[in-house]
């Protein structure tokens, strides 16, 4: 009796930091916000209970567009992402041995040494009118003026999809690796092309590490905040932005408090739909991960 | 092109830098035949069954199937399958789709190939079972499904390398044989790999026996059995005793072997200043009388060291007087001799044609 109650007490030491961790820094500041966006500004400070801040979303154009816009191209940055992550992937999964492997992963690592302000600080020295590139461009004749490459699209995807690459690249890498070599040759022996081999085999076993890589990446392109605002600009129009505007600059924060709910929500229901549509389970995924 | 064999293999060579993993082999392998290549472990024959395949290029020499040369022909184009030492099953696929996957990548509707795969099963012995997933069957099952994802594309020449190493032995003895059987039914073209010489024994038309990247031997199990052509095949192949000395003097077809305690033993082949000889346990005889070797040119005698029962394989060590090894003996479980004990002398003998001698 008293050793079994030992052993509740040592579990429950055990789980302390984590269950302190998940309590205070996650549940407590969501429920606080969940709180806090049900309720209206009526008069100055003075707060009722009420929907208010979620239909003005809806009513305001400008916040359901920037919201729609960052689901899209969130997805577009992850499928990006995908798409260069997975040939890197299969190289060092399947190709690399050895010493060649851990430079190959030490060099996917190294952007992450540097913290992701002075990482996309590196793609405005590069990217911007009196930058790097548009330096080359000119001396090489190709363009007559400086060219400002920063504050579009491409520059915010650009970004976005070098931040998420690594996160890409680990959990694609560990599901090809278990991959057994002699059952792709026996997808050549059998007569598939390289196609048919990658569509069929190669694909369909490293699903769980593809769908663990896309949420990874999905969330923390959905979340990112200082690469759409360096690199777009005033052209960035990312859902965190109005975010931040709402919490720092209006000082509203039941309104920003609504539109984390927002974004929490969105981000939940395109990872439910993805795993849905790809047919994986959380459970495999996140073995993966 | 009409061709007579299936298979030919060209002075092919295969390094790994400066290592042969393959030395100069040529052979050939006729149409419906089970030929197989026995070799300890690392002597290449994975390799050589690779470059067969297409997954590993020939440093030189041609391979040609049908008549037709395989070099620069990627492995998806060869009329050749093969069946993994891992067996290499799609883990996700079902066996019906593991079977109708070849079929599906030649263009074959995907109707038709699901029918041609569960027919394929079927004749394996797998009815019903095409929607399974291959995870939920058991070892000789596996196999089988290994082994119909080749023959349901019907191909020239099936390759196996050393399939039944993973399975356990009761298993094993059941799979020679159904494997021979299926071959036969089939009558494709069977290359087999093994570095079990049991197996290739009971399955072979024809045994390659191959060492450090070379073919010792071609020929069907009995030649191999019987008249070994190097010391390697002698004592590869089979059980036997050996035996190291120096020739003596060769008189009308036997010669005769110095051991080095001195005593002299009478064989057949030729030696050098070093010879080996062999001899198999089941040719040597046994007597408690002398008398009744007498007519035998190699007579000893000695003492059981040791009894290995295994019923109609039971054999006796005995520590004989003149040698260093002691020598292995069948012993007959019918026999007088049946019941005998550690310990008890033994007269032991056999003929000159029995031992083969070669130079060292
Ligand atoms: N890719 C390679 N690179 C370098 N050496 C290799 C390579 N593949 C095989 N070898 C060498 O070639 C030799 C033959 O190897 P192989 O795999 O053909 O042997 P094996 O006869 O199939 O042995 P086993 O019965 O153990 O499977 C070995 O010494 C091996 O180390
Ligand atoms: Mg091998």
């Amino acid at each position: 009796m008293i050793a079994k109650q030992a052993s509740r007490l040592t579990l429950f030491l055990l789980l302390a930091p984590a269950i302190l961790w998940l309590g205070l820094l996650i549940v407590l500041p969501h429920v606080e916000i969940l709180v806090l966006s049900f309720s209206e500004r009526v008069a100055p400070r003075v707060y009722a209970f009420g929907f208010g801040n979620y239909l003005e979303f809806f009513t305001e154009p400008l916040y359901w567009r920037t919201f729609a816009r960052t689901a899209f191209m969130s997805i577009l940055v992850t499928a990006l992402t995908l798409v260069l992550a997975f040939p890197i992937a299969l190289y060092i999964a399947r190709v690399a041995q050895g010493r060649l492997k851990a430079m190959l992963l030490l060099l996917c690592l190294l952007p992450f040494w540097v913290s992701e302000l002075v990482r996309t600080l590196g793609w405005m020295i590069l990217l911007r009118e009196t930058g790097v590139i548009s330096y080359a461009l000119r001396s090489m004749g190709v363009a007559s003026q400086p060219v400002e490459l920063l504050y579009n699209d491409g520059a915010v995807i650009l970004g976005l999809v070098y931040g998420g690459l690594l996160f890409m690249i680990v959990p694609l890498a560990n599901a090809l690796e278990s991959l057994e070599p002699a059952v792709v040759e026996a997808g050549y022996d059998l007569g598939g092309s390289r196609w048919t081999v990658l569509r069929r085999i190669v694909i369909p076993h490293a699903m769980p590490g593809i769908v663990a890589g896309c949420i990874i990446v999905f969330m923390l392109t959905v979340g990112n905040f200082a690469t759409p605002v360096l690199l777009g600009g005033k052209n960035g129009l990312w859902f965190t932005e109005q975010i931040y505007a709402q919490f720092i600059t209006r000082f509203n924060w039941p309104q920003g408090a609504a539109f984390g709910m927002l974004l929490l929500l969105l981000s939940s229901a395109i990872v439910w739909l993805g795993l849905r549509l790809t047919g994986q389970s959380l459970g495999t995924t996140l073995k993966q991960a | 092109m009409a061709s007579s064999t299936d298979l030919d293999i060209v002075n092919v060579t295969k390094r790994f830098g400066s290592h042969a993993a393959v030395d100069d082999v040529s052979f050939s392998v006729a149409p419906g035949e089970f030929f197989s290549i026995l070799g300890p472990s690392g002597c290449g024959k994975t390799t050589l069954m690779r470059m067969i395949a297409g997954f590993e290029h020939p440093t030189s020499g041609d391979i040609r199937i049908r008549g037709q040369s395989m070099i620069g022909v990627p492995a998806n184009k060869r009329p050749v399958n093969m069946v993994f030492q891992s067996l290499a099953l799609f883990p996700m696929m079902s066996v019906g789709e593991n079977v109708a996957y070849g079929l599906t990548c030649r263009g074959v509707s995907r109707a038709e190939a699901d029918e041609r795969a569960s027919r394929m099963l079927e004749r394996v012995g797998l009815k019903g079972f095409g929607s399974r997933r291959v995870t939920a069957l058991s070892g000789g099952q596996r196999q089988r499904v290994a082994i119909a994802r080749c023959l349901v594309l019907e191909p020239t020449l099936v390759l196996l390398d050393e399939p039944l190493g993973a399975l356990d032995l009761k298993l094993r003895e059941h799979m020679k044989i159904e494997l021979k059987q299926l071959q036969g039914t089939f009558n494709t073209t069977f290359a087999y790999i093994t570095h079990d010489q049991s197996e290739a024994l009971v399955m072979s038309d024809r045994i390659a026996v191959m060492n450090q990247g070379r073919f010792e031997q071609v020929g069907s199990p009995r030649e191999l059995y019987h008249n070994p052509a190097t010391p390697f095949v002698a004592s590869f192949v089979g059980e036997t005793n050996r035996l190291q000395g120096e020739a003596a003097a060769a008189s009308n077809g036997t010669i005769a072997v110095r051991l080095p305690s001195g005593a002299v033993v009478q064989g057949q082949g030729k030696g050098a200043a070093k010879a080996l000889a062999f001899v198999r346990p089941e040719a040597v005889a046994l007597a408690q009388d002398p008398a009744s070797l007498s007519n035998l040119p190699n007579r000893f005698e000695g003492r059981v060291s040791a009894v290995l029962f295994d019923g109609a394989a039971s054999s006796l060590l005995i520590d004989t007087t003149g040698f260093e090894q002691p020598v292995r003996a069948v012993l007959p479980q019918a026999g007088p001799l049946a019941g005998i004990q550690v310990g008890a002398p033994v007269h032991v003998g056999w003929t000159a044609d029995a031992m083969k001698v070669f130079a060292a």
